[in-house]
């Protein structure tokens, strides 16, 4: 590992692999850092849980980018040496952790996708992928139903807890977006049954999501300004804060095993 | 991860009890009967266990803090995926020593906030700084290796749930302590610079993991009745000089030097360590350590800061209690 930041050649399936993983592994990293510190131990056990799902997820994923490159680089090397402009997650998932509300809103409206996205990908033709989603739409599953109670929960609580719910809702609204957007890449390996069109998930998404906010009394917002970039490496400031502590290690010590 | 022997028995108040009772207790005590917590015990049985078992609870979640310091920062993703599964393990390991606490009369909220009014201790040994990752490597071997060598006895602890929560304690943490002797073996087979960063949290979690045995036996006032009721098998003495023999080799496989230039094998193959610092421990016991004000002040925020979430809970479940009344009744 003794390069600053290492070359990727993004070829459609390559990216489509990275960005997912890089999904995974960002908010991922983000739970984690709730252990230790969360309102009560069983949300320290169960952000976590959540947390080793999603890194697994980006390990498998990292791995089989790396495959598909063909090149000399893996799970470590995707993960600890890129740069912020490498990196292809999604907005929503670098977002600061927040209050809890914050917190369990990001979790809330990427789970679920994820749950509908990882069931959908079970019938990919490609057959790593469809057997990641066979595993990764059983954690999914689970993070959505934790989620989407603590959501209700948080919503019809108190005063308080509604109104930081509320608070959490219309900032990050603004992310859902570019979970839908799909480029000319993705639209290949859409047609070649390779992925699937997050478009054509949408208006599931927007069910579940809208009955969930609904019983928890709160509402979507109305705007429809979305802010995009993060798949192409346009990344807001907090992710550049994120990466400097996850890479801290092998920056300070490149090269060496551990 | 573990409570170390702070913990004194209290006085023998068997005037006020039974004495008949106390003596069929202390019969099934020496017949090797479990106690369950339905069970007639001694007040003073209770308040020991008690207190013992909620500081191991607690020294379980303070315990999250020093190695969830390194969480963001693990070197790899395969150690970060291990070193968080270690901490969550943990904060399994606290939940349950809370809910055998309980089985004793005292809620978790009670002794929680007992430990975050600094009324309750927790183990000393994560009153100290995790510097370099090789601390967390260090952690898994010795701590969790000292935190084994006092919880296998506990495995047979008198007290029926502290029991069984034990052995499922042991198997994690034996683990935990493979996972660790594994990343210090990864440092030392490494580049210097690995090496050193390995030499150098060895010389300075040694003698605070000597201390999470406690007291030497000679000023140790209170063992006799923990004795008595199979608390407590083994002196702090005994099992500090049956871990020092068990590190030793380790040490050397790895190719460490233990910071101790006294140290000298006797006769018998063990392990004589120098005298121990006891000024430190019993400053770091008093509050004076390098971390006890971060650690303290960490767990204080993350339940201040817990409280509306918490209380949303509790609001959501009265509420929908409220409104499976009224339905029921409609």
């Amino acid at each position: 590992m003794n390069v600053a930041n290492i070359q990727v050649s993004e070829t459609p399936l390559v990216l489509y692999a990275l960005r997912r993983a890089d999904d995974a592994l960002i908010l991922g990293h983000r739970l984690s850092e709730w252990c230790g510190h969360a309102p009560m131990l069983e949300e320290d056990m169960a952000l976590s849980n959540i947390a080793l799902d999603l890194l697994g997820q980006a390990r498998e994923l990292y791995s089989y980018a790396a495959k598909v490159e063909g090149k000399d680089n893996d799970e470590d090397r995707f993960a600890y040496l890129r740069d912020v402009r490498q990196y292809r997650n999604l907005l929503l998932v670098e977002q600061p952790n927040g209050d809890f509300a914050q917190t369990l809103v990001r979790q809330f409206f990427y789970s679920t996708l994820a749950d509908l996205y990882w069931r959908a990908m079970t019938a990919s033709s490609d057959a790593t992928l469809a057997a990641i989603a066979a595993k990764s739409e059983k954690e999914s599953a689970y993070h959505l139903r934790h989620a989407s109670e603590w959501i209700i929960r948080l919503g019809d609580g108190t005063v308080e807890s509604h109104a930081r719910a509320q608070a959490a809702i219309d900032h990050l609204w603004a992310f859902t977006g570019e979970m839908f957007a799909v480029d000319e890449g993705e639209r290949a390996l859409i047609h070649a049954d390779i992925a699937i069109d997050p478009g054509s998930l949408r208006g599931r998404w927007l069910t579940t999501l809208s009955g969930v906010i609904s019983e928890a009394t709160l509402e979507l917002p109305q705007t429809d300004w979305m802010q995009q970039g993060g798949r192409s490496g346009r990344h807001s400031e907090h992710l550049g804060h994120l990466l400097s502590e996850l890479q801290s290690m092998q920056r300070t010590f490149p090269g060496q095993t551990w | 991860m573990y409570t170390q022997a702070l913990n004194t028995a209290e006085a023998d108040d068997r005037g006020l009890e039974d004495a008949a009772k106390a003596v069929q207790f202390q019969a099934r005590i020496d017949g090797e009967e479990r106690i369950e917590p339905n069970d007639w015990m001694p007040a003073a049985y209770r308040k020991t266990l008690t207190r013992q078992i909620s500081q191991h609870a607690h020294s379980e979640i303070v315990g999250m803090l020093p190695e969830g310091n390194w969480i963001t920062r693990a070197p790899t993703l395969r150690r970060k995926a291990a070193l968080l599964a270690k901490v969550q393990d943990e904060c399994g390991h606290g939940l349950y020593l809370y809910a055998a606490a309980e089985t004793l009369g005292t809620s978790r909220e009670e002794l929680v906030d007992a430990m975050l009014a600094g009324k309750a201790k927790y183990s000393s040994i994560f009153n100290y700084p995790t510097l370099t990752w090789a601390d967390i490597g260090t952690i898994g071997w010795l701590v969790d290796g000292a935190a084994i060598m006092n919880q296998i006895p506990l495995c047979r602890c008198s007290y029926g749930p502290y029991a069984r929560a034990m052995i499922r304690v042991c198997k994690e943490e034996s683990f935990h302590q493979r996972q660790g002797y594994e990343i210090m073996l990864t440092l030392c087979r490494g580049s210097d610079e690995q090496k050193a960063m390995a030499q150098d949290a060895l010389n300075r979690w040694w003698w605070p993991v000597l201390m999470m045995f406690g007291p030497p036996d000679a000023t140790s006032q209170h063992s006799d009745t923990s004795t008595k009721w199979k608390i407590k098998r083994f002196s702090n003495d005994e099992l500090r000089q049956k871990f020092v023999d068990a590190t030793v080799p380790q040490a050397q496989y790895l190719g460490l030097t233990i910071p101790d230039p006294g140290m000298i094998q006797d006769a018998d193959g063990h392990w004589r360590y120098s005298e121990i610092d006891w000024t430190e421990f019993k400053q770091v016991l008093a509050g004076n350590g390098p971390c006890n004000r971060d650690r303290l002040a960490a767990r204080r925020k993350a339940h201040d800061e817990g409280g509306w979430v918490r209380e949303a809970a509790a609001a959501y479940a009265a509420k929908r209690a409220q409104r499976r009344t009224a339905q029921a009744a409609e």
